[in-house]
């Protein structure tokens, strides 16, 4: 028996020592009431860069550098979704109070079906872009619709939520957002 | 009066486990026989206390006494009765008494067939089994107890979870835990092997079939776990990679490869330090499991309800064991862990090697889904933010370490132990391979779709089978060969390898699936299949309302069948659950799934084609009866004298 071969002997209990530590700060973190809450990575920083066709003239390409100077609102949708269902008539109410620009972006959805939804629920937004094969979702951050962000004019991402919109949610969070978004530049 | 009899019998049981743990352990280490006699009359009496509170809090639920917390909790007087036996488990502190429960059985089965091995052996092993039992039926006592009274009673229960309102939750948590727990045997053969400081080829031998069961019973409970997840969730797949599912999957790992290592050691006499490592690495997986479904560390669809002191308690628990039994193999292990001072050395091209490499692959892949799982916490623990790790990086990962398994999956059997002429085995696959080859080609190019899955799991699995089946050709060409039932076993079980890859690429290639709005009399196209949507009708079940779907399916034009996915509403919390419908086939299901209502009678419509699913069971059953097969083989049960007879 080699040095080497008695010395590996402890490598198993090495490696568990490591992982009890781990668990251990696993249970320490746990009894955090918030650590559910997940902040977006992107709050804060630049919006992604990207390049997307709109929906109603797919040989358009829409990116970013054309949407900046203001600040505008970038709503995920799909017709495949209940809660955007829902969750259209506040986002028709708010986008008709023309504060500011409520991009639709068109996620993993068929065409056909997403032209209908709009014609049969009004179409509220500015631009409709269309992310079918969900290029741009991972560096959005998206893992689900309906999802809402509020990019600054700088193109900064300021505020993100995470489900259906409400008219609460939209006069106690997105408007106060875009007054800090506005008043800040 | 009948829960406080249930309580009585838990602390008696926590008193017997205590005496099981420390008299046999002490006797056997200082050789005093009345201690270690005590051994297993203590397994029977815990068997029978564990048993009685099992019956009584059974009895509450059946009863309805809502004066009991967790009956309460988990029951209503609407909940027809076949679910008022399974809420039992339906929730932590009684799924941890089905626990407590499972292991008493495995305990006692073990003190029932062990008369023949070595009285110091017996103590050791059921000494080792008791520990586990006090820890737990404490853990259930001081932090989880089922008999909690609830005063004043509740006048009506808040009923159980509907998601376990179901047939499949009836038998899964009993089957997976009869795999979790039954790694407890082999585990506790390795400690008292350790304490001892020989291993002995004989005592290997007895505890294989153990393991084999115990592995059978685990497949079927997450086989049975994912077609649930299939049918129950409504999302028509099949594995999430979810971090509860991802701890049923590493014992899994670890216990596949511990079979194979085992075999190596009980035949061979080598890998003995690694087979060891092995035993105390399933059963220790299986613990990790626990810890993470029921300490609220990880966030899971199907966790427990968090709580910090239980988290606390069963990392304790988890350190005492899993820490104790790596220091004493760090002090006691055999040493040929690095394959010097092996008794049979090896050739590089022999069944050993091929062994080896199946034990690297499995661990790495055990090592790869527990990183995946415990990343997100290890990056929340430094700062790093949340992150969450999905499919794409263990479906990625476990594809790589996976494939060289399937590749040199057919070679193991038919190379020779010791040494081998590496040319005989390739000459014999040879022609095989090229089939397999063709078969793979030629599903490329006539896939209509995700080419490189289809041809990779056609070519896979007829490798696999053709593989297998050019082994059991040899072996009955053989003149004067047995083929024994262990044969047999391992036979079936590379079959379900083979099964399964067809399941799981096709379903993952071929699937069509749409998620549309449909109005009564609307129908959407999927390849062959035609889904004319009829619309909804209400119709009452006993404890829900349902809003009964009718989806008339056509193939080609001619009607197949009638399907019916429901939405139920519960009466008792107004809990909303998909009851998706399924046209099941050996080829292909169609499943349809209602989504939301969307006014005007058109419904949110989740339409699948899925081919070859149903293979993806069919593969983990026959894995599982190989499994139980093997384990039958009478050389397993021959008394260790017996050995120069066979």
């Amino acid at each position: 028996m080699t040095q080497a071969g008695r010395s590996l002997k402890w490598l198993p209990l090495l490696v568990f020592a490591g992982l009890a530590v781990l668990l251990a700060a696993g249970v320490w973190l746990s009894r955090r009431a918030d650590r559910d809450a997940l902040p977006s990575p992107l709050l804060g920083k630049h919006a992604p860069e990207f390049s997307l066709p709109t929906l109603h003239e797919p040989g358009r390409l829409v990116s970013l550098a054309d949407l900046k100077g203001a600040p505008f609102v970038l709503n995920v949708w799909g017709s495949w979704c209940p809660s955007c269902r829902e969750e259209h008539a506040v986002i028709t109410r708010f986008a008709e109070t023309k504060r500011v620009r409520v991009i639709g972006y068109n996620w993993k959805d068929e065409h056909a079906d997403a032209l209908r939804w709009l014609e049969q629920l009004g179409n509220p937004y500015w631009v409709v872009l269309v992310d079918s094969d969900s290029r741009y979702a991972l560096d959005w951050g998206i893992y689900g619709a309906p999802e809402t962000f509020l990019v600054d004019g700088n193109g900064m991402v300021r505020w993100k939520h995470v489900g259906a919109l409400s008219d609460r949610i939209v006069d106690h969070e997105l408007l106060p957002a875009l007054a800090r978004a506005e008043h800040a530049r | 009066m009948l829960p406080e009899l249930g309580q009585l019998a838990l602390i008696l049981a926590l008193l017997v486990t205590a005496l099981q743990a420390i008299l046999p352990l002490a006797g056997a280490q200082r050789g005093v026989g009345a201690w270690m006699a005590l051994a297993r009359p203590a397994a029977f009496v815990q068997l029978a206390l564990v048993a009685s509170a099992f019956a009584i809090l059974a009895h509450a639920f059946v009863a309805q006494d809502f004066s009991v917390r967790y009956v309460a909790t988990n029951s209503n007087t609407l909940l027809p009765l076949v679910y008022r036996y399974t809420a039992v488990w339906g929730a932590h502190e009684g799924s941890l008494l089905l626990w407590a429960l499972i292991l008493s059985l495995w305990t006692a089965a073990v003190a029932l067939f062990s008369k023949r091995l070595p009285q110091t052996v017996i103590a050791r092993v059921l000494g080792v089994m008791g520990a586990i039992a006090f820890g737990f039926l404490a853990f259930l006592i001081f932090t989880s107890n089922p008999f909690d009274r609830l005063l004043p009673a509740a006048m009506e229960g808040r009923d159980l979870n509907p998601l376990l309102q179901d047939p499949g939750m009836i038998i899964h948590p009993p089957m997976l835990y009869l795999g979790y727990v039954g790694f407890c045997v082999p585990f506790a053969f390795a400690i008292a092997a350790l304490l001892d400081g020989r291993i002995d080829a004989r005592w290997l031998r007895w505890v294989r079939p153990w393991t084999n069961v115990a592995w059978g019973f685990l497949t079927i409970g997450i086989a049975l776990g994912s077609w649930w997840a299939y049918y129950e969730l409504g999302w028509g797949g099949w594995w999430f990679w979810d971090p509860v599912e991802n701890a049923s999957f590493m014992p899994w790992l670890a216990g596949t490869a511990l079979l194979h290592s085992q075999a190596v050691t009980e035949k061979r006499g080598t890998f003995r330090g690694w087979t060891l490592l092995l035993a105390i690495a399933a059963f220790s997986l299986s613990l990790l499991g626990t810890f993470l479904v029921r300490s609220g560390v990880l966030t899971s669809v199907h966790a427990f309800a968090a709580d910090p002191t239980r988290g606390l308690f069963i990392l304790v628990f988890l350190g005492l064991v899993v820490g104790g039994s790596l220091l004493l193999y760090a002090l006691r292990a055999p040493d040929d862990v690095d394959g010097a001072g092996n008794t049979q050395p090896f050739a590089p091209a022999s069944r050993e090697t091929l062994l080896l490499a199946n034990n690297l692959l499995l661990t790495s892949a055990c090592a790869m889904v527990l990183l995946g799982t415990l990343y997100p916490l290890l990056a929340d623990a430094l700062g790093l933010g949340k992150i969450s790790v999905g499919p794409p990086y263990f479906a990625l990962l476990f594809t790589l370490l996976i494939a060289p398994l399937i590749l040199l999956l057919p070679f193991g059997p038919l190379t020779r132990w010791q040494r081998e002429q590496a040319s005989r085995p390739i000459a014999m696959l040879v022609p095989w391979a090229g089939l397999a080859l063709g078969i793979g080609v030629a599903a490329f190019f006539t896939a209509p779709q995700g080419p490189w899955k289809v041809a990779a799991g056609l070519a896979g699995s007829a490798w696999v089978l053709l593989g297998t089946t050019r082994f059991l050709w040899s072996r009955l060409r053989m003149p004067g060969a047995r083929f024994t039932p262990e044969m047999m076993g391992m036979t079936l079980a590379h079959v379900g390898v083979s099964v399964f890859l067809i399941g799981a690429l096709l379903t993952e290639g071929l699937s069509r699936q749409r998620e549309l709005a449909l109005a009564p009399g609307q129908s959407v196209t999927l390849g062959h299949h035609a889904f004319r949507f009829q619309g909804v009708v209400r119709s009452p079940g006993p404890n829900y309302v349902s809003d009964l779907g009718t989806v008339q399916v056509m193939r080609d034009g001619v009607a197949l069948a009638d399907m019916h996915p429901e939405k139920r509403t519960y009466a008792s919390g107004g809990q909303v659950m998909t009851e998706a419908a399924i046209a099941p086939g050996m080829t292909h299901d169609l499943y349809v799934a209602l989504g939301e209502p969307l006014g005007g009678g058109s419904w949110a419509l989740r339409v699948h084609v899925k081919p070859f699913v149903r293979w993806i069971w069919l593969g983990a059953v026959l894995m599982a009866l190989g499994g139980f097969v093997a384990a039958t083989d009478r050389r397993f049960r021959h008394r260790p004298s017996d050995r120069t007879t066979q």
